[in-house]
């Protein structure tokens, strides 16, 4: 059987990295995973500022400079070059991870091959091959206030990528805390996958054939809206 | 006391071969980049040192820095988070051939560990990597109902980083976010060498803008106008 992945409605990685912009707070101390995490930066609600971390010591860059503008010691954890903010700041390695592990951030948002309704969550590497490389990703789920993931809901062959557990090596144990994806907002408690918006466009049942645990609601399900972007 | 040092080749020249050396940067930013083609020169000129392990958050870019380290065959294993990069041939090539070795550590832990080889910590829990493959064969304890990794410090040799201005002490400041493992890594080796943009008489630091202080330095050499590994890269330049 094939499953219908509901391609032709789904949100594109924009409107999912806007969604996920909306709830982050004014004020809000956010670490953006390196990628498509990035993107949730450029949807801040006007009105709202939060200040980014990167893991390579700066607190409250902006975006990249004009091309041939750009200093290389003045980079992301993407090692792509940034620019400063007012009230932006330098610190070390040790003190930058302080932050993350220290319970200092409010959100981090990461990508994800996959996520269990436990909230563990595997996004560093999908088998034994080639080179291992895991960065910051183990030490960023844990500490900050909110751990969010934003993906597909699929993977491009249609799988699953909401799982009961995860097969990929795993990234950290029961540290996610909300999943925005390309079509619904689920939220973890409990070891449970709680469903709190989704696509109008689609039924309950729809989104359940196309996630790998039970979805549950504790409340009504909203409509999950977002611009066209 | 002075602790000027007058060349890249002096500075690095007693770096023997098995070394543990800790390297400065992340990516090319902050990446003491004379100083490894220093060592490079010494290698090609007298054949050591040879079998070291380095440490770093990456492991090369490209054909220069520890790249081109790599390359020339000096590197007996890597100890870093994250042996990617735009173009990470150098490393890819000889691990997939199991030649060198690599030890892969979360980038904040890897932080921790060398900032505790500083401070004279052996070892200290963190959640980081907690059931997972990282953390295997592991001490694992619990505290306050959440379970931690034991990870032990480490420590090197000698140190090579990058800083900005440094006086005859050996205070140092850096650049931006070429800051990152430079101080850390300082503080972690038994021998410290930082290459500075400018030397500068005791006293012209003001000691409130000090980041490395100078008893974890001993050697300070000036390199005025310090390449950048990301212009290098995109220059197409190999260092051989």
């Amino acid at each position: 059987m094939t499953l219908d992945t509901r391609e032709d409605i789904k949100l594109s990685n924009a409107q999912i990295a806007w969604r996920a912009a909306q709830d982050i707070e004014d004020d809000a101390y956010v670490n953006l995973g390196i990628g498509f995490p990035e993107m949730v930066a450029r949807f801040q609600p006007p009105g709202r500022q939060a200040i980014f971390h990167t893991e390579n010591g700066i607190l409250n860059f902006g975006e990249a400079p004009p091309a041939g503008e750009e200093d290389w010691d003045l980079i992301n954890a993407g090692k792509k070059a940034v620019t400063l903010k007012p009230g932006a700041a330098f610190f070390h390695h040790a003190d930058s991870f302080a932050m993350v592990r220290g319970g200092h951030l409010d959100v981090a948002i990461l990508g994800a091959y996959q996520v269990a309704q436990n909230g563990d969550l595997a996004n560093w590497r999908v088998g034994s091959k080639g080179v291992p490389a895991v960065g910051g990703a183990m030490d960023l789920v844990h500490g900050a206030k909110q751990v969010f993931v934003i993906t597909e809901h699929v993977t491009k062959d249609g799988k699953p990528k909401l799982v009961d557990t995860c097969t990929f090596p795993l990234t950290g144990v029961g540290c996610i805390t909300r999943v925005y994806t390309s079509h619904a907002v689920i939220d973890i408690k409990g070891g449970r996958f709680v469903v709190r918006e989704k696509l109008a466009a689609m039924t309950m049942d729809e989104l359940q054939a196309m996630t790998g645990a039970p979805l549950h609601t504790d409340g009504p399900v909203a409509e999950l809206t977002v611009p066209t972007l | 006391m002075d602790k000027t040092v007058g060349s890249t080749a002096d500075a690095v020249s007693a770096i023997p071969d098995g070394a543990t050396v800790m390297i400065g940067g992340f990516g090319g930013s902050g990446a003491p980049i004379e100083l490894i083609h220093a060592l490079i020169d010494q290698y090609q000129a007298t054949g050591g040192p040879k079998n070291l392990t380095v440490i770093n958050n990456n492991a090369g870019n490209g054909r220069i820095g520890i790249a081109a380290m790599i390359d020339a065959g000096m590197v007996r294993k890597m100890i870093c988070s994250f042996p990617r990069s735009s173009d990470p041939r150098a490393f890819t090539d000889r691990y997939l051939a199991g030649e060198i070795e690599l030890e892969l550590v979360p980038q904040g832990t890897l932080a921790e560990r060398i900032r505790a080889g500083g401070a004279g910590i052996p070892a200290f829990y963190t959640p980081t990597a907690y059931g997972t493959e990282l953390a295997e064969g592991k001490v694992i304890a619990e505290f306050d109902g959440r379970h931690y990794v034991q990870e032990r410090w480490l420590k090197a040799d000698f140190a090579i980083v990058k800083a900005q201005l440094g006086d005859t002490y050996g205070n140092l400041t850096y650049n931006k976010a070429g800051r990152n493992f430079n101080p850390l890594m300082c503080m972690a080796a038994a021998v410290t060498i930082a290459q500075v943009s400018r030397i500068v008489p005791a006293g012209d630091i003001d000691p409130e803008h000090v980041i490395t202080p100078g008893i974890f330095v001993n050697g300070v050499v000036e390199v005025a106008h310090p390449q950048q590994e990301e212009e290098l890269i995109r220059a197409g330049v190999a260092y051989a």
